[in-house]
């Protein structure tokens, strides 16, 4: 290594450090599968791990121009994979059309819920109105007690989340042969790395069946992120340095080279690109390429440099952390 | 304030490898394979490691193992019996060392 070489590399962030020791420095996208739109922060809960810091207080909400230029992009693109999420998308004004009119381009859709938001008056219809349009519901829930969840979540929550897993089961959601998927989202309810994903499964499966009668397809485990209220939970709590340590340490060469990032594109409320909806929450917005729904270029954005901070350690710890849960063993 | 524990201390636990590397290196791989999936799993081997920490009383495996607990998948109510049977087997320990104490007194009494 040349001595400028060398400087070079100490000048760069500690995540960048490891990067280049897998050999995976610069972080480059390698293609573009997954268009995943943030509807905005508005959200019926406000809970305690949030990254967005979404909250009922939020006005944050993609208009319908914004959603137009990205129905557009998918249109024009067809990208097998459209994943929304929020806030609590389904609050937004344009949610409905915007899921109807991406159905009928026959790509895979994934909406993200806080199950809670389907028990609320004028919402109780969407799990049918996911099962008309083929949608994969993706749906938080920590925990299988309610001790634990409504200690992230607040009071109440597991109560209304089982009711609303009941509803999306009703029409067929998670029950074997109907075609229609149901992963729950477990993330720890602290600062820990989560558990192997199918050990804490089997747990999952285990217990709603036999204690609530619920069913899902499978489920994703996903490691809190240092941003956001997370953020803010590790430091009032004195666990910033304790946690980051141990994010660092659990680096996972093999999850760095199937982190998300590198097949995502993340769109904000305001129609801004992103790498990531952590970055998204950061600021730190695609670098190189143009960066709006607007100026979309998907030549450029398929091979951009990806933006990378020590948060991303997040998503290379242990078995790795994706919007689809872990990506390594 | 000065205390015979420090948490920073566990983060230092290889430098015991100075002064006989060789024996450390064993440990290390030892300790590796003891926690490794095998007839247990490895949620149950950090359940009684957990227990064990408890009954030999040292913070740093109790801080360690309540971490490994909760990454491997266990909950507090599920960690809290694990304590229990540690207490338990204590508390009987104790107790059962009581005969000992009743044949000492019978054989002295008369």
């Amino acid at each position: 290594m040349t001595e400028a070489a060398r400087e070079a590399a100490e000048a760069r962030n500690p995540f960048e450090r490891s990067l280049g020791e897998s050999n995976l420095f610069p972080l480059m996208s390698e293609s573009i599968s997954v268009f995943q739109m943030n509807l905005g922060r508005v959200c019926n809960l406000s809970c305690r791990h949030c990254h967005v810091g979404a909250g009922p207080g939020r006005t944050e909400a993609m208009d319908a121009s914004i959603v137009d230029e990205c129905l557009r992009v998918i249109k024009r693109q067809r990208y097998p994979t459209l994943d929304i999420t929020g806030g609590a998308p389904e609050m937004n004004a344009n949610y409905r059309r915007l899921v109807e009119t991406a159905s009928s381009f026959g790509i895979n859709i994934k909406t993200r819920t806080n199950l809670t938001i389907l028990t609320k008056d004028g919402y109780t219809d969407l799990p049918e109105f996911f099962a008309r349009n083929r949608v994969e519901v993706v749906a938080s829930l920590p925990y299988f007690s309610s001790e634990t969840t409504d200690r992230q979540r607040g009071g109440g929550v597991f109560a209304s989340s089982i009711e609303a897993l009941r509803a999306l089961n009703s029409v067929g959601y998670g029950v074997e042969g109907s075609g229609l998927k149901l992963f729950l989202v477990y993330n720890p309810c602290g600062a820990f790395l989560p558990p192997p994903e199918k050990s804490i499964e089997a747990d999952f499966r285990r217990e709603l069946k036999k204690r609530h009668g619920v069913s899902f397809t499978g489920l994703f485990t996903i490691t809190n992120m240092p941003v956001g209220r997370f953020l803010e939970f590790l430091n009032v709590s004195g666990n910033f340095i304790g946690y980051m340590e141990r994010l660092k340490s659990s680096y996972n060469p093999e999850a760095a080279v199937n982190v998300m990032c590198r097949n995502t594109i993340s769109v904000a409320w305001d129609g801004s690109l992103y790498d990531c909806d952590f970055n998204q929450m950061l600021g730190l917005k695609c670098g190189g390429p143009p960066d709006h729904i607007r100026d979309f270029d998907h030549e450029r954005l398929s091979v951009r440099r990806i933006v990378t901070g020590a948060h991303c350690y997040g998503c290379t710890a242990g078995a790795g952390s994706s919007c689809a849960g872990a990506v390594a063993r | 304030m000065e205390t015979y524990y420090n948490p920073e201390d566990l983060k230092k636990f290889s430098t015991i490898s100075e002064g006989a590397p060789h024996l450390w290196k064993k440990f290390s791989e030892w300790y590796g394979a003891v926690f490794a999936e095998g007839a247990l799993t490895e949620r149950e081997k950090a359940l009684i490691a957990l227990a064990v920490a408890h009954a030999v009383q040292c913070p740093y495996c109790i801080d360690a193992y309540t971490q490994a607990c909760l990454e491997k998948g266990s909950n507090k109510d599920q960690m809290t019996e694990a304590v229990h049977v540690a207490a338990a087997i204590k508390g009987g320990a104790a107790l059962v060392h009581g005969v000992q104490m009743k044949n000492a007194a019978d054989k002295v009494g008369m």
